[in-house]
């Protein structure tokens, strides 16, 4: 429960900052779409504030009733992956029903093409 | 009336031939659309020959979503219902008519080819028996209706079904049982008439191997799902 030592809060400060760096830099390339990215974001983003204000996470841990900081991450972790994960299938939802709707719009229209042109 | 007559095929090129020549002789005035769903045997070329219209979908996306391509195609074109038969020759064309009649004298909104209707008698294996009296069940539990055949592929649709199976509200990944059960829902009026059912002259069923143990999860979770979508918007004449 005691307060992040030295050593360890210039570890996770620095995986942090490269996680949302990162997100940020695949954004700036348009590798990654901005709608896609704000979770991810938003999760580098949290993990550098909790490591700045540790008593946070302790606070939150206190009043989750979870037993050690670390429980609450886990938890944490836990959530946004199921979060993400549903994310994507309703992003991937959309696109199965956006692909089904170009694929009979190409073949009605490719049809009639090949009728007009006997 | 200008029926469209619809013929999804997945495959089918050894079949389909015969299939589009006995709708033609049986009703010589209808258009005959055959939706080859992305097949890779020829089924197009095959169809093409025996005089039917031919839309290929650029690869397979399932029967509900090959048989919606053809409801976009009659609403486009205006043809006022559509009657819809499996490309595997198990239908028989001449059953067409009593279809269409039903359609035609205002007397229902669907109509549904049944196999255990009336006389027409068809024998199947326990197991598809006893998966029929469930969803049979289920859709009694969800439309007050029992129906005596809910995984025919043979029936008609009205002008204003056509309109309303061409848009999202068609359940295009799980056809069959759920679209009667979202028809009913949409207030729509279904009919049952016997047809003739002929067992498949060699080819794969559908439901072969593991895929009925697939098919009937599908079914239960879609069926399950039906009473808690939204309601659709339909109300006859959109």
């Amino acid at each position: 429960m005691a307060e992040l030592t030295l050593h360890q809060t210039i570890f996770a400060l620095v995986t942090s900052l490269v996680a949302f760096l990162f997100v940020l830099e695949l954004v700036r390339r348009r590798r990654l779409r901005e709608e896609y990215s704000w979770l991810w974001l938003l999760t580098a983003g949290a993990m550098v504030v909790l490591v700045v204000w540790y008593r946070l996470l302790i606070v939150i841990t206190h009043v989750v009733g979870a037993v050690t900081p670390l429980n609450t991450l886990l938890v944490c972790a836990v959530l946004f992956l199921f979060a993400i994960a549903v994310h994507y299938s309703v992003i991937i939802s959309r696109l199965a029903t956006q692909v089904k709707n170009l694929a009979q719009e190409l073949a009605l229209l490719s049809s009639r093409v090949e009728e007009r042109e006997g | 009336m200008k029926p469209l007559i619809l013929v999804p095929a997945f495959n089918e090129a050894a079949r389909v031939g015969r299939v589009v020549a006995g709708v033609r002789a049986a009703v010589p005035d209808a258009t005959i659309l055959v939706v080859d769903d992305g097949s890779s045997d020829g089924t197009t070329e095959v169809a093409r020959a025996a005089g039917a219209r031919v839309v290929r979908l650029p690869f397979n996306l399932g029967a509900g979503v090959a048989a919606q391509t053809g409801y976009k195609l009659a609403v486009r074109e205006g043809y006022d219902c559509v009657v819809q038969l499996d490309a595997d020759g198990q239908h028989e064309p001449a059953d067409i008519a009593a279809l269409l009649d039903v359609i035609a004298r205002g007397e229902a909104d669907v109509v549904i080819g049944s196999r255990f209707l009336g006389g027409a008698g068809y024998r199947s294996g326990l197991l598809r028996r006893t998966g029929m009296g469930l969803f049979r069940w289920l859709a009694w539990l969800l439309t007050g209706v029992w129906f005596s055949d809910v995984t025919s592929g043979f029936r008609a649709l009205g002008g204003d079904v056509v309109r309303f199976v061409a848009t999202e509200w068609y359940p295009a990944d799980y056809a069959d049982a759920d679209v009667l059960i979202t028809l009913c829902r949409a207030g729509f009026r279904l009919r049952e008439v016997p047809v003739r059912m002929y067992p498949r002259t060699g080819g794969l069923s559908m439901h072969a191997g593991l895929r009925p143990v697939y098919y009937v999860f599908k079914m239960l979770l879609s069926v399950a799902l039906a009473p808690l979508r939204r309601e659709p918007a339909h109300r006859k004449g959109i």
